[in-house]
This record gives structure tokens, C-alpha cells and sequence, in this order.
């Protein structure tokens, strides 16, 4: 079976030189038939490549330990989930992963958008095809999944830390953020290669540039709950290179869909966006290169091998390609609307496109520290936490604040009468919230207060704007309140939309404020029957139980939990010893309150054999707020995604008619 | 040879069928050549995005203002200079159907 993988990839990879080779000549020379067959080509390579994840599937199914990857990443005691969770559990899976997620988005975008903006796909799909060649190259010749190797009787099992049902959704999302950056990136870089730098490349990926940065956002927050459930640390985000790696291309996607709004409303900021769309898809290579190369050291690392240098130059290959495009087109970028207030909504905008940026290129400077130092002075140096935690207050808690402001300022300018009127109402309700926190004590973590006083702000602006737009309506068409308010989110879905996105980052600005600044936390070795008290809580350490799982040995430690005198239950920590994998990892427990969002989180450091445990126990205030966010976030993304009929009406007349003409000359 | 390696070249002549396709549709096309829009359809393009443009301003103006979003004093600064822009991009649509061929004139005014 690992010839069909094996011959699917070079099928791949010689579409894909097709596609890349066939493409630019068909696009340089003019040429129709070469133009619709290069695009066939990297349509067909999606099917390809769908058979060689299909084949490598099967291998894990089938305990086909012949192939090496299959023997390297589980076992046959592995459960099912996991056998499939173990394709993208090692680096040639993961780049199997890539490749086929690349060629889907890239089939379906240059499919959709074969009418609207055909002549911008007879030059993106060369860019496409390009990726998908780097791609298809380090899986054919570098880092093959379907290396053969003499058959054992087991495999060596999958990492614990992987085992986790986290894992078996995270990763996908994740490689749907990154990959889906490649879209918007094709088209912009489509649009500089035929000189087309009108709207057509942003209206054609909208929608692909929503899915990635949603996939990604939903991803890194589902990464964070695995750290926070498997790694057993006590927290979600450390600031770990490759955790790092997916905040970063998520920042600068996050400042190009609102830097590309001012380009729809005011036709400002062209180079910006296509800077900001390349350095979105540049900063996703660095982050699968961050991923898979091991040249930083990560708990998220699993593997490290040496396609190290065939990233980085892809990676300088993507930089300079963007760079000179952009460089070339600088004057078709260029135009003439102006800034013309500094205080209006496209100011606003631009702040918070600069603060994003900000926080993204000091973060990129932190992750990629350590190769700079060991590169200039021979020795690795770690930028720690502090660094990290700094900037993202210097940056995030004013970015806070202009979430409330941006969407309420009017285009152009405002006057202070106006500001005034607008904010009145939030700023009263920021204000009383602030007073009444100082009042509760929350005035021990300045930072926090601070957030929690614009997190109010920002919800209280949310509030009044549906109130608002929702009286307006109801006064102009004598609806009911929930019909006015359906349909007012209905017909201006992105705006709304991007209201219930906010809100989500305000809960899980909130959750992470509550969980890290008013957090508690103690340590101590416990004998049965001996207790530690935390945040109200008190545990008592009860007994030491073991069982054999189906692939691991669960030893768990039980303690007693009470708050105010009363029990409320137990709760049970503790690790499992994998045997296959001859591992051991810390099996956390977590006791979630749903009306407060606290978490009581237990940790067993050691487990002794005299039958003593050492415990480390946290009390994280308002964490479910975090988790929280991400099913408002995911709500909020369908709302703007969702297709509004007269706003596609429109578009498909503007762009269609060229087309059909077009399509109608050829044939008479 | 072993079956896996045949459904290997299978699906290799698969992909060589599909990238021929185009070819073996039309082998002696009357053109082949790549039709690109023209100068007048790029211009009308463009003015098409300016207009739509303009028009969702003063839209978007109006419905901030009738929800109290917007002042009066905000509205008057305004409105007037977005009335003039969508008034000019109307002119400089018009002006780009003017110059476009006949059919394409009546067809980029069905869109509008």
C-alpha cells in the first residue's frame, strides 16, 4: 500500500509543478487552454493528495507497521480515535496534513471564484500551485510518510501528551488557519502579478480570510485547554515559541480585516492590507517552520528533523516574492483619499492596526530571540514571560479600549459633542464598574482592574449599539422587539457579526484577567487524611486508587473537597503510565463551578511509595470565561460569514457581466 | 508489479487526463487566447467600486444618524461631501458606460 501512497504524492507534486510552470506561462503568454488546464492540474492535485492521507489512514487503521511513520506513532492497543489523531502526530502526517488542507482550499477558491475574478485566478493559481510545489517537494524527497521499514509485531504507541481528544480537533483547525492564509495571500499576490489591484481579490477571499482567522482563533483556543488539561502546569498560554507561532499570524489577520474595511468604506490603506496579508501568510510558514523544525525548544515540539533549512527558505522565498510584488505595484497601490481626522472610525482603525501589528512584531522578536542570539553570540537565550506579559498589557489593554471606541466613531470625523453622546452611557457603566471592584478588593492587580474597567466599557458600547439599531429599526418599521432585532443583525451581518467577535474577546479578556492576576494557589506534600486549604476551598487527601486502561495504567489520588462547610464531592489527580510508550503523564483534575466559572485545579507533582502525594492546588477565578469565549467567538464569525442574498446579488452583476462578455466573445 | 503500484499509474493517467481535458475539448480552438478585460471594462470596474462605495457610505450615514449614533451637527459635516462623492462616482459611471461598446452599455446598466 505504501507504493499508492508514494506515487499519489509524486502525482501531487507533478500536478503541482504543472499547475505552477503551466500557470505562469498561460498567465505571462495570454494562453486560454493552458490557463484551464494548469487549473485542473491543482484541482486534481487535491484529489491526489486526498489519496495518499486516505492511504496513510488506512495504514493506521490497518496496524500497518510496515510504514515506518504508522510504527513510529501508535500501537495497536492505541484506541481508535487516537489511530486517527496520530496521522498529524508526527512531522511527515503533519506535512501530509498541510498539503492536503492547501490543495482543498486552493481546489475550492480558485473553483468559486472562476467567474467572479477569472482573471485573477489565471494568476493565482501559479501562486497556489508554488505552495503547494514546496509542500509536495519536502513529502516527496525530504520527509516521506511512506518509508518503508522491516514489519515489527507493535509500534512505538503515540506521545501521551497527544492522547488527549484535544488533539484530535486542534491541530486540524489550527493547520485551517494557517493553510487558509494562503488564499487571501494567492489573491493578493494574484492581483500584483496582473496589475488588477482593484476590490475583486478582497470580495473574492473575504469569506476564505473569515474561515482561517476562525479556524486559527478556534484552534489556539482549543490548544489552550489541552495545555491546560494535559500539560499540567496550572495554566493555558506560556508564551512557548509554538503557541507563539500561531498567535502571531492570527494578530496580523486580526489587523487586516479591520485595516480592509477602511479600504472597502474610504478605498485607503491598499499597500497596508497587501503588507498585512503577506505578513499573515509569511509569519504561518514561520509558525509551522517554528512547529516542525525543533529549532526552538517547545513542549510542543514533537519531533525535530531537518527540514529546517528547506522551510527557512521557503520562507525567504514567500518574503521576497511579497516584498518585490508590492514594491513593483507600489504605484497602482497608491491613492488619493486621505486621512482626514484623527479622530474618526478609519483612525481608530489604523491605531488599532498599528497596536496589533505592535504586539505581533514584539512577540515575533521574543519567539525568534533565541535562534537571533545563538546565530549572533553562539548561545540560545530564552526571552521569559515578563517580556511577553509587558507588552501584551502596553499593547492589549489599549486595544481593549478601542474595540468599544472603533465601531461608535463616525467615518471621517467626530465632533466632541458627538463622542460625547455616543459614550456617555459606557463610560458611566466602565466608571461604576471600576468603583465597585476597587470597592471588592480587585484593586490588588492594577493591570486587572484596568482590564476589567474597559472589558465593561467595551460590553456596555456592545449593548447600546443592538439597543440602538434595534429601537431605530422598530421605529422605522413598527416591528417587534425580536423581529426589529433579528432582522437588524440580519441585514447587517458583518457589523453585527463583528459585535458578537468583540464581546468574545471581551470574555475571554476577562478570563484570562480573572484566571492569571486574582488566581491562588498552594503546595505541599499530604498523607492520608492530612488537608490544604485554598480560595475557600479545603482538600483532604483520602486514598491512592489504580487501574489498568486499555493502553496506560491510571493511578489517581483522591481528595475530598469542601467550601463554607459544605462537601462538595471529590476530586481525583494523579498520572498514567503508558506501557507501550513507556511514559508517564500528569493526569490533572479539574472541579469547574458554572455559575461562578471557577476552576478548582489539582495537580499530584509526585506520588510517592510510601503513599504520600505532593499536591500543587490553583484556584482560577472566571477561567470558563475563556472557553466561553470561543463558542461566542465561533457564533460571531458565523453571523459575519453567513451570505447576505443582495449583497452577493450585487456583487455577482459587478464582476459577472466582464466575465460573460468576455466568455460570450470567445465563443462567437 | 503489485496492485497498489497499478492504482498508482492509474491515478497518474487520471491526472494527465484531467490536465489534457482542456486540449482534447477543443483541439483546434478559433482563439486561444486569454480574454482580459479591456481598458473601458477596468475603468467601468473601478467606477463601479467607487459608486458602490460611495452609496454604502451615505447608507451606512443615514442609519447612524437615525439611530442617534451620530449627531446632527456630525450628520451635516458629512453628508454633504458623500453626496457629492456619490454623485461624482454616479457622473464618472456614466461617463465609462458612454465610451463602452453598445452591448456592454446596456448590460452594465442592468447591474446598477
Amino acid at each position: 500500500m505504501a507504493e499508492l501512497g508514494r506515487a499519489a504524492l509524486i502525482v501531487t507534486f507533478g500536478l503541482s509543478v504543472y499547475a505552477l510552470v503551466g500557470g505562469a506561462a498561460a498567465a505571462a503568454l495570454g494562453r486560454r487552454r493552458l490557463a484551464l488546464s494548469a487549473r485542473n492540474a491543482l484541482i486534481a492535485s487535491f484529489f491526489s493528495t486526498l489519496v495518499a492521507a486516505l492511504v496513510l489512514v488506512a495504514g493506521f487503521l490497518r496496524d500497518d507497521f510496515s510504514l515506518a511513520y504508522v510504527a513510529g506513532h501508535s500501537s495497536r492497543a492505541l484506541p481508535f480515535a487516537y489511530k486517527l489523531s496520530a496521522f498529524w502526530g508526527g512531522q511527515e502526517g503533519s506535512l501530509l496534513l498541510w498539503l492536503l488542507v492547501l490543495t482543498g482550499y486552493a481546489a475550492l477558491a480558485v473553483w468559486f471564484a472562476r467567474k467572479r475574478a477569472r482573471d485573477l485566478v489565471v494568476w493565482v493559481t501559479p501562486v497556489l500551485a508554488g505552495i503547494a510545489v514546496g509542500f509536495g517537494w519536502l513529502l516527496v524527497a525530504v520527509s516521506s510518510p511512506f518509508d518503508t521499514i522491516p514489519t515489527p509485531a507493535d509500534g512505538n504507541g503515540l506521545n501521551p501528551s497527544l492522547q488527549n481528544p484535544y488533539m484530535v480537533a486542534h491541530p486540524v483547525l489550527l493547520y485551517l488557519g494557517y493553510v487558509g492564509l494562503a488564499v487571501p495571500f494567492a489573491f493578493a499576490m494574484g492581483a500584483l502579478l496582473s496589475g488588477r489591484t482593484d476590490e475583486r481579490w478582497i470580495v473574492t477571499t473575504r469569506r476564505w480570510t473569515i474561515v482561517a482567522w476562525t479556524a486559527l482563533g478556534v484552534g489556539q483556543l482549543l490548544g489552550a485547554h489541552w495545555a491546560y488539561q494535559e500539560v499540567g502546569w496550572g495554566g493555558y498560554y506560556a508564551w512557548d515559541p509554538v503557541e507563539n507561532a500561531a498567535l502571531m499570524p492570527w494578530l496580523a489577520a486580526t489587523a487586516y480585516l479591520h485595516s480592509v474595511m477602511i479600504q472597502e468604506k474610504r478605498g485607503m490603506l491598499r499597500v497596508w492590507n497587501v503588507t498585512l496579508v503577506s505578513l499573515a501568510f509569511c509569519l504561518s510558514l514561520f509558525g509551522t517552520f517554528l512547529t516542525r523544525s525543533g529549532v526552538v525548544s517547545s513542549i510542543h515540539s514533537f519531533t525535530q528533523s531537518a527540514i529546517g533549512p528547506w522551510f527557512l527558505g521557503f520562507i525567504v522565498v514567500a518574503v521576497v516574492f511579497s516584498v518585490t510584488m508590492i514594491w513593483l505595484r507600489l504605484p497602482q497601490l497608491r491613492t488619493t483619499a486621505r486621512l482626514e481626522s484623527l479622530v474618526s472610525r478609519e483612525a481608530t482603525f489604523l491605531y488599532n492596526n498599528l497596536l496589533l501589528v505592535a504586539l505581533c512584531l514584539t512577540i515575533l522578536w521574543g519567539t525568534a530571540w533565541p535562534i537571533v542570539s545563538e546565530a549572533v553570540r553562539g548561545e540560545a537565550v530564552v526571552v521569559g514571560r515578563p517580556y511577553f506579559d509587558f507588552f501584551l498589557r502596553i499593547f492589549g489593554l489599549p486595544l481593549l479600549l478601542l474595540m468599544g471606541i472603533g465601531p461608535l466613531v463616525a467615518w471621517r470625523r467626530a465632533s466632541l459633542r458627538g463622542l460625547t453622546r455616543i459614550f456617555a452611557w459606557p463610560a458611566a457603566v466602565a466608571l461604576a464598574t471600576g468603583v465597585a471592584l476597587i470597592a471588592v478588593g480587585a484593586g490588588s492587580s492594577v493591570p486587572g482592574l484596568i482590564a476589567y474597567t474597559f472589558s465593561a466599557f467595551v460590553l456596555a458600547t456592545i449593548v447600546v449599539e443592538f439597543a440602538r439599531g434595534t429601537a431605530a429599526r422598530r421605529a422605522l418599521t413598527g416591528e417587534s422587539v425580536p423581529t426589529a432585532f433579528s432582522r437588524l443583525v440580519g441585514r447587517n451581518r458583518r457589523r453585527y457579526g463583528g459585535y458578537v467577535v468583540h464581546a468574545s474577546v471581551v470574555l475571554l479578556a476577562i478570563g484570562v484577567v480573572g484566571s492569571s492576576a486574582y488566581d491562588s494557589v498552594v503546595e505541599g506534600k499530604l498523607a492520608r487524611g492530612q488537608s490544604l486549604s485554598v480560595g475557600g476551598y479545603t482538600l483532604t487527601y483520602r486514598n491512592l486508587t489504580e487501574k489498568d486502561a486499555a493502553n496506560a495504567t491510571e493511578i489517581r489520588a483522591v481528595l475530598g473537597v469542601r467550601r463554607g462547610g459544605d462537601s462538595l464531592g471529590t476530586i481525583q489527580a494523579g498520572k498514567n503510565a503508558y506501557s507501550v510508550e513507556q511514559q508517564v503523564s500528569n493526569e490533572v483534575g479539574i472541579r469547574s463551578d458554572k455559575l461562578t466559572g471557577e476552576d478548582l485545579f489539582v495537580i499530584a507533582e509526585q506520588v510517592n511509595d510510601d503513599g504520600t502525594v505532593f499536591f500543587r492546588i490553583f484556584v482560577k477565578p472566571l477561567i470558563n470565561l475563556i472557553w466561553l469565549a470561543g463558542i461566542v467567538f465561533v457564533l460571531g464569525s458565523v453571523i459575519t460569514l453567513w451570505p447576505d442574498a443582495r449583497e452577493e446579488r450585487r456583487l455577482a452583476t459587478r464582476y459577472a457581466t466582464a466575465g460573460e462578455r468576455r466568455e460570450r466573445s470567445a465563443t462567437t | 508489479m503489485s496492485p497498489w503500484l497499478l492504482l498508482g499509474a492509474a491515478l497518474a493517467v487520471a491526472g494527465v487526463v484531467v490536465v489534457a481535458l482542456p486540449f482534447l475539448r477543443e483541439p483546434m480552438p478559433e482563439s486561444d487566447e486569454l480574454h482580459e478585460l479591456d481598458a473601458t471594462e477596468r475603468a467601468r470596474l473601478d467606477a463601479e467600486e467607487t459608486r458602490d462605495r460611495a452609496l454604502a457610505s451615505l447608507k451606512e450615514l443615514e442609519a447612524d444618524h437615525r439611530a442617534g449614533r451620530i449627531t446632527d451637527e456630525d450628520y451635516r459635516a458629512v453628508v454633504n461631501i458623500l453626496r457629492r462623492d456619490a454623485a461624482e462616482a454616479l457622473r464618472e459611471l456614466d461617463r465609462v458606460r458612454g465610451a463602452a461598446p453598445e452591448g456592454t452599455r446596456a448590460e452594465s446598466a442592468n447591474s446598477a
